[in-house]
């Protein structure tokens, strides 16, 4: 039995003519202990597909299945990683992590709960900042703290909607490997939503291209076969690697064109030629 | 270094730390280049234009003195002939009370009032402490009797009124946030609730506070008719909370319905209750809001509690600046100055202090 399954998923926004079908035929099983990462262009709606997997909202026709149970509503089962990371801003650190913790181990005693928070903003490297609040961290500290919160409620399954998406290109190379890190250590299923073919081949186990919306349905998917760990700098010699890369890449530019030439717009460009400088 | 601090907060709350500073810097001698147009921006221009709203009132409050003079000259000649003017002319000139003009009073003549009032005050409270002691002895055997001591019923100071009317604004203005924050989120959580009592908000807010008296004047009657309760406060309390309330419940509403849409996912994931929820997630995020709505019901409540109390016949200033316009005498005019004065600062006041307060629990420090 698979452990995720999306059976025939459609899904509508608005209603009459001016309805927008989002997702079309979305089909896709996740076995336990997966790393799998979706990969698609932003609006293509990769962030209805990771709510309609966490249970925010449900799908206009079609079922999700977790554990073979269709999913109903959010649950402490299924830790998520939003986009904008969502902290709450009056809140500090710790009690933003401790908020969560609470809420899924209701019968620990505050000493433990204080304790799981603690252990989790170690992990993240956070402790000096326990005590601020996430306008007085950086970006990247943000996410972190994010990371924390979703993993301190030890769920058996992470999703991560574009976790790193607004981090700049070292701190998102060391949360991907901090995050592989926590993965790796009691092997969960986990669920990537990126928008960068690098990042899906350093992390996933598979990846599954998602083809832009209105109607976005899922691609063929490509089986990454390179031993973990991976190391970034080896990995751009790994033949596998780039035959991987290549293959996802040209399949995404293909559907980029192709919707190009569906929209086929033309612009005019004004005739210019560059004056000539004397210097 | 301690009480520098506690001073530097207070002028920065009270909004004239910029001012201060650059005085002091000019008189510690650090004021560079850049610095001059800071002073001359923070110190000189203001101070210039305290010295221009004075002198234009000074101007104007002559202009007026002479027009009503003249008046009063020429109507004795034609009534009574060139003698009478020429007494009323004199008389006038020789600044005798029994025949000042009435009109606008000059700032000097608003400075003399101020300090008669404050010697009044002096005087009352002096008087006040004298009956205590006189009546020490008396009242002790009147409550070992069991019988109501007696209590001191003369006239109230400028400032006994100024403190009644702070208690009536503060009685209504919790009124107000007590009705105003619950009904406000109920309102907020709720669309099928907001959509159905919006109309009374839409056509009571703009009544005005007259109103409003009139109103609360009907059913407190009604209700206090066999206690002796202090009807005209109650009243005027009341209508000042019914007047104020509805920026708060607006703005609660507003908050509570427009609670970031991150935020209430956040709760959907944690799975929170319903109670945990309003509590930890939509009530901390909807607190600038909320405060904003109280800020500007506390200034309403400040604002229309002079008309009511004046209406309401409840002390207070509202009731002072009343009974000194019905007094007319020569002073009156330049009392109700000075009560304007009061009531500009003190309602200058308690909105620094509901800034300062908000600036304080919100989570927004840096906007």
């Amino acid at each position: 039995m698979a452990y995720l399954e999306l059976k025939n998923i459609y899904k509508t926004y608005g209603e009459g003519d001016s309805a927008t079908q989002v997702l079309s035929n979305i089909n896709l099983t996740i076995e336990e202990g997966e790393f799998v990462a979706i990969v698609g262009f932003t609006g293509s709606g990769k962030t209805t597909l990771v709510n309609l997997i966490n249970g925010l909202i449900e799908p206009t026709k079609g079922e999700v299945l977790f554990k073979g149970e269709p999913v109903q509503g959010t649950s402490h089962e299924r830790g998520v990683i939003f986009q904008n990371y969502s902290l709450l801003p009056w809140l500090t650190v710790g009690q933003n992590i401790y908020m969560a913790v609470k809420e899924v181990f209701p019968k620990k005693s505050k000493s433990e709960l204080h304790e799981i928070v603690a252990d989790y903003v170690e992990m993240v490297n956070l402790t000096p900042a326990i005590n601020k609040r996430p306008k007085e961290l950086s970006g990247g500290m943000r996410q972190r703290v994010a990371v924390a919160r979703a993993l301190a409620m030890k769920p058996e399954m992470i999703i991560m909607d574009e976790p790193l998406g607004a981090l700049d290109a070292l701190t998102r190379g060391n949360l991907q490997d901090e995050i592989l890190k926590i993965w790796g250590k009691d092997k969960r299923t986990a669920l990537l939503i990126t928008n960068d073919v690098d990042e899906g081949i350093y992390m996933a186990d598979r990846i599954i291209p998602l083809r832009p919306g209105p109607k976005a349905t899922l691609g063929p998917e490509f089986n990454i076969d390179i031993e973990r760990p991976r190391d970034k700098t080896e990995l751009n010699d790994n033949p596998n690697f780039k035959k991987t890369r290549n293959a996802i890449i040209e399949y995404l530019m293909d559907i980029g064109n192709e919707r190009k030439a569906q929209t086929q717009e033309e612009y005019a460009l004004p005739d210019l030629s560059p004056k000539s400088f004397v210097w | 270094m301690k009480q520098s601090i506690t001073l530097g907060k207070v002028t920065r709350i009270i909004g004239i730390s910029g001012f201060l500073e650059t005085t002091k810097s000019l008189f510690t001698g650090k004021l560079g280049k850049e610095d001059f147009r800071n002073f001359l921006r923070k110190v000189i221009v203001p101070l210039a234009s305290i010295v221009l709203f004075f002198g234009l009132w000074h101007l104007g409050a002559k202009t007026l003195f002479n027009i009503e003079a003249e008046y009063r000259i020429n109507k004795a000649l034609e009534e009574q002939g060139p003698e009478a003017a020429a007494q009323v002319e004199a008389c006038i000139a020789s600044g005798d009370i029994s025949c000042q003009p009435n009109t606008l009073p000059s700032p000097s003549q608003v400075w003399d009032s101020y300090k008669t009032l404050l010697d009044d005050h002096y005087a009352i409270s002096a008087d006040k402490v004298a009956f205590k002691e006189k009546t020490a002895a008396l009242n002790a055997q009147r409550i070992a009797n069991g019988e109501a001591p007696i209590v001191y019923t003369g006239r109230p100071s400028f400032v006994d009124q100024i403190l009644t009317s702070l208690k009536t604004v503060f009685a209504g203005f919790l009124l107000a946030f007590l009705i105003a924050v619950p009904i406000g989120i109920v309102i907020g959580l709720s669309k099928t609730l907001r959509s159905s009592v919006n109309w009374i908000i839409q056509i009571f807010k703009p009544v005005s506070p007259v109103v409003w008296l009139l109103l609360v004047f009907m059913i407190v009657k009604t209700l206090t008719k066999n206690s002796n309760a202090d009807n005209a406060f109650i009243i005027s309390f009341i209508s000042v909370g019914l007047c104020s309330m509805w920026a708060t419940l607006v703005n609660t509403a507003m908050g509570v319905s427009s609670v970031d849409k991150d935020y209430i996912n956040v709760a959907k994931v944690l799975k929170l209750g319903p109670v945990q929820k309003i509590f930890k997630v939509i009530l901390p995020s909807s607190l600038p809001l909320i405060f904003t709505g109280l800020r500007i019901t506390l200034s309403v409540a400040w604002m229309v509690l002079i008309a009511i109390e004046l209406l309401a016949q409840s002390p207070g200033l509202g009731s002072f600046v009343w009974e000194e316009f019905q007094n007319g005498a020569v002073d009156s005019n330049s009392k109700i100055i000075v009560a304007m004065f009061v009531i500009g600062l003190i309602g200058f006041l308690l909105d620094r202090i509901m800034l300062t307060i908000q600036k304080m629990i919100s989570f927004n420090k840096n906007d």
